[in-house]
């Protein structure tokens, strides 16, 4: 990246970083843009030049499926522009939620019943972090959490999203005893999502039963996004 | 492998293929001599072509050539040539003679050469077909393929477009291969993610064909370059409309982390632009769409036949050693040519 004349540490509303990516075949202008967005300060404008429109497709496919704003610009033949925002950097440079603290299933109750229309209630997301629920004896916390996923499916109102890691990520594969909860869950438009790192720890990833895979860097941004993040 | 042995893989094998668009603009400017006897000819979007010699035998003809995909020559070698050959099967024929095609520069060690060709000829052996000749050009950078010659029966040739409503959709490869090779050029890819591909790549679809050929089958192409979608709508035409289960698509089990890495090429975003017109996904994760799209070296068969030999041929190819399996269904024509759901 020795063309690279701004540096990762600039802070938000200052210069933006400017990447050179002309003469560079796909993936190089992605990976490279994907590792200076990563590393730099939440809200820095990183502009990529690059020399052909399916460079420029391909950078708004990483900026579209990381949810980061962008913009871009035809400068000629040979010259296309894509501004893209950093999002979550450095998360020292970053708020945490102040809703990262344990709550019930139930809470949400106290908003207006008009609301009720809807299944999904946008704004809470269940957090799964093991397949045990509460400490003590590991068959008794298996038994609590497939109740707990039983009843949370039958909730009137379900969670935007569902995050399964570390040993929550079991609870998405094959031979677990609550498929058929999150999978229900899904269908109704909750988004079961399972960190792939996870299943990978535990090799799972082939029995991956329900929902989709996703990153740190989604979990981070569900949670962070959230309004309440319920953990049981 | 030896130092200096290794080859240099930029872009190589089918992701270097022309886009799909490019070259339709020029091959319909192409004036088209009739033949009665040319029963498949570049007029549709079928792998080789066919030529009737008599009432019961017919030539298959193809030829297919790529730079580097991988750093060992002689694996490149086979791949290269497992590639070439698997036109003849997709169009249900028989392999009997292969021509080499080299590009190669004047300054690099002969002995690379050399295990290209050991690579290549050893495919064509077990095709069953037979080595005669070849023509080698001092070129900037290496590039391997053949010019295979096969025979089929003219009343049995697998098209493209033969595929009828309520067929199954088999495939009998893993997608992915172009994805780990990309991370692969990155100095990314897992061994294990890089020996499925390599095993993918090198294995020829001679013994899924067979396999296919014990049943009825209505219309077969093999996914290469342009990914399975490109392929899939190409074999629909404007008459039938595919319903593909993503969750019976078999791919090589790396490529959803290198996804999200974006290890992606311009190919698999040519191929994009192409079809997406044309496709639907529903519930799709982002890298499983990138798999659809992701351009195939060597990549397997796609194969249409009613739904009960579909099953049971689908099962027999589990014995083959990859993943593969029954991906779909062929169903009455609606407004989009694939749903994946």
């Amino acid at each position: 990246m020795g063309e690279r004349n701004g540096n990762a540490e600039l802070k938000q509303g200052e210069k933006a970083i400017q990447l050179d990516e002309r003469g560079k075949p796909c993936p190089i202008p992605l990976v490279e843009t994907k590792k200076v967005l990563e590393q730099a300060a939440f809200g820095t404008w990183v502009e990529v030049t690059v020399d052909n429109e399916i460079a420029l497709q391909n950078l708004q496919k990483l900026a579209a499926h990381k949810g980061l704003e962008a913009e871009e610009e035809k400068r000629g033949e040979r010259e296309f522009l894509m501004r893209i925002k950093a999002g979550a950097g450095n998360p020292e440079q970053e708020k945490l939620p102040e809703a990262l603290e344990s709550c019930e299933i139930l809470a949400g109750q106290d908003e207006s019943p008009e609301e009720y229309s809807s299944s999904l209630d946008k704004g809470i997301v269940l957090v799964i972090s093991s397949d045990t629920m509460g400490r003590g004896d590991d068959e008794l916390g298996r038994i609590l959490m497939k109740s707990f996923l039983y009843g949370a499916a039958r909730q009137e109102r379900l969670p935007e999203a569902v995050l399964l890691y570390n040993g929550g990520a079991k609870l998405s594969c094959e031979g677990s005893a609550s498929l058929e909860d999150l999978r229900s869950m899904e269908e109704e438009g909750c988004q079961v999502m399972t960190c792939g790192t996870c299943l990978d720890f535990y090799g799972l990833k082939s029995s991956l039963s329900v929902g989709q895979i996703t990153n740190m860097y989604e979990i981070v941004e569900k949670m962070s996004a959230a309004k309440k993040v319920i953990r049981p | 492998m030896e130092q200096g042995e290794k080859l240099f893989c930029k872009g190589g094998g089918c992701t270097a293929k022309l886009g799909p668009a490019a070259l339709n603009r020029v091959l319909e400017k192409i004036p088209r001599i009739e033949d009665e006897n040319l029963l498949v000819g570049f007029g549709g979007c079928d792998d080789g072509a066919v030529y009737r010699l008599t009432e019961d035998l017919a030539l298959v003809q193809t030829l297919d050539f790529f730079p580097p995909v991988v750093e060992d020559p002689y694996l490149f070698g086979k791949i290269a040539a497992a590639n070439a050959l698997s036109d003849i099967y997709a169009m249900g024929g028989r392999v009997k003679t292969a021509l080499n095609i080299v590009c190669f520069p004047e300054t690099m060690d002969l002995n690379i050469l050399g295990r290209i060709l050991t690579g290549g000829n050893e495919k064509v052996q077990e095709a069953g077909g037979v080595l005669a000749g070849g023509h080698s050009i001092a070129d900037e950078g290496v590039k391997y393929g053949l010019s295979v010659t096969g025979v089929v029966n003219p009343n049995k040739i697998w098209r493209n477009d033969g595929g009828q409503e309520g067929d199954a959709l088999i495939l009998t490869k893993p997608l992915g291969v172009g994805i780990v090779c990309t991370a692969e050029r990155l100095g990314q890819a897992s061994e294990k993610a890089m020996n499925l591909a390599v095993k993918s790549m090198t294995a020829l679809n001679r013994y899924a064909a067979e396999i296919a050929g014990k049943y009825q089958v209505h219309g077969c192409t093999d996914v290469t370059g342009f990914g399975f979608l490109v392929h899939l709508c190409e074999m629909m035409g404007e008459k039938f409309t595919a319903v593909i289960d993503q969750k019976a698509i078999p791919f090589i089990p790396e490529c959803e982390e290198y996804v999200e890495e974006f290890y992606l090429t311009a190919a698999a975003q040519r191929n994009r632009n192409h079809v997406k017109d044309k496709v639907e996904f529903s519930g799709c994760s982002f890298a499983m769409e990138e798999i659809l799209f992701d351009p195939q070296t060597s990549g397997g068969l796609l194969i249409s036949m009613p739904m009960e030999d579909g099953m049971k041929a689908a099962e027999e190819m589990k014995s083959l050693g990859l993943p593969c399996g029954l991906v779909g269904r062929i169903e009455k024509r609606r407004e989009k040519t694939v749903y994946v759901r």
